[in-house]
């Protein structure tokens, strides 16, 4: 695992959609230009609508993965 | 080669590839969204509120204009007769105003269709669709109720939950399409 420094976290495991979704932009809203946020998420569908999210927000996906089951995305602020 | 093309002279046959490279991925561009919430029932309801929170989320001005039974569920809960006359106080008691009071158009079933889909919620994280409403108003989705309606109805503004925009009328709404907002119809 790379050593990214994460200024916030997003626990959206569990829930569906749209919730990983709001609560990243939640997040998003609390963090500066440049830094970084992680998602946890459980929701299969978070993959395709987090490719769609950062399409049209142009904020940029770092890294994205799954380890059992769970999705691991880790998004720059624009 | 999937570069950047440098101005080649002779331009080969491309249809469609090449209208205005302009800047590589400038801002991203995001059309203003509008949803016309027309119905009143739970299932058009939830499905208004996971757009218009995703919405707003996604980064795209967002406006709800709310009008005819979907305006029944922007009144607060814990109205239960409104209305000026007979006639508005009668609707309101035959379909009870407010988001957590919303039927099923099919399968209603006097409530237990409401209440199974709550329940199947709960257990599966799927967010209330007033929960949906808290978030899509923290994230900066204006509601805007129709004037019509609300007089039609005998609501007033005070019957209304908090954070809804100024009343507004259809011109204001296709003014909103007219300048580009992508328009949706629920």
């Amino acid at each position: 695992m790379s050593t990214l420094e994460i200024a916030a976290h997003v626990d959206a495991r569990g829930l569906s959609c749209p919730m990983p979704i709001v609560r990243t932009a939640q997040a998003m809203k609390n963090v500066g230009a440049g830094q970084l946020v992680e998602v946890l998420a459980t929701d299969p569908g978070s993959v395709k609508d987090f490719e769609a999210w950062t399409k049209s927000t142009g904020n940029t996906m770092v890294e994205s993965g799954v380890e059992g089951g769970v999705y691991r995305f880790v998004l720059r602020h624009k | 080669m999937t570069a950047i093309a440098e101005p080649e002279l002779a331009t080969p046959v491309a249809p469609e590839a090449s209208p205005a490279p302009a800047e590589p991925e400038a801002e991203p561009k995001t059309h203003d969204v509008l949803l016309i919430n027309y119905s009143g029932e739970l299932e058009k309801v939830w499905a208004l509120m996971i757009l218009a929170s995703t919405s707003a989320a996604m980064g795209a001005r967002t406006r709800v204009f709310v009008t005819f039974w979907g305006l029944l569920a922007f009144v607060k809960d814990e109205r239960r007769i409104t209305g000026q006359n007979w006639m508005q106080k009668m609707l309101s008691f035959m379909q009870r105003p407010g988001i957590s009071h919303r039927k099923l158009s099919k399968l209603n079933f006097l409530g237990m269709g409401p209440w199974m889909m709550g329940k199947l919620a709960k257990q599966y994280n799927v967010s209330s669709p007033k929960e949906l409403l808290e978030l899509a108003q923290e994230l900066g989705v204006e509601f805007m109720p129709c004037q019509m309606t609300m007089d039609m109805y005998g609501l007033t503004r005070d019957d209304l939950i908090e954070g809804m925009g100024e009343p507004v009328g259809a011109a204001t709404v296709i003014g909103l399409m007219q300048e580009g907002s992508a328009p949706l119809f629920i």
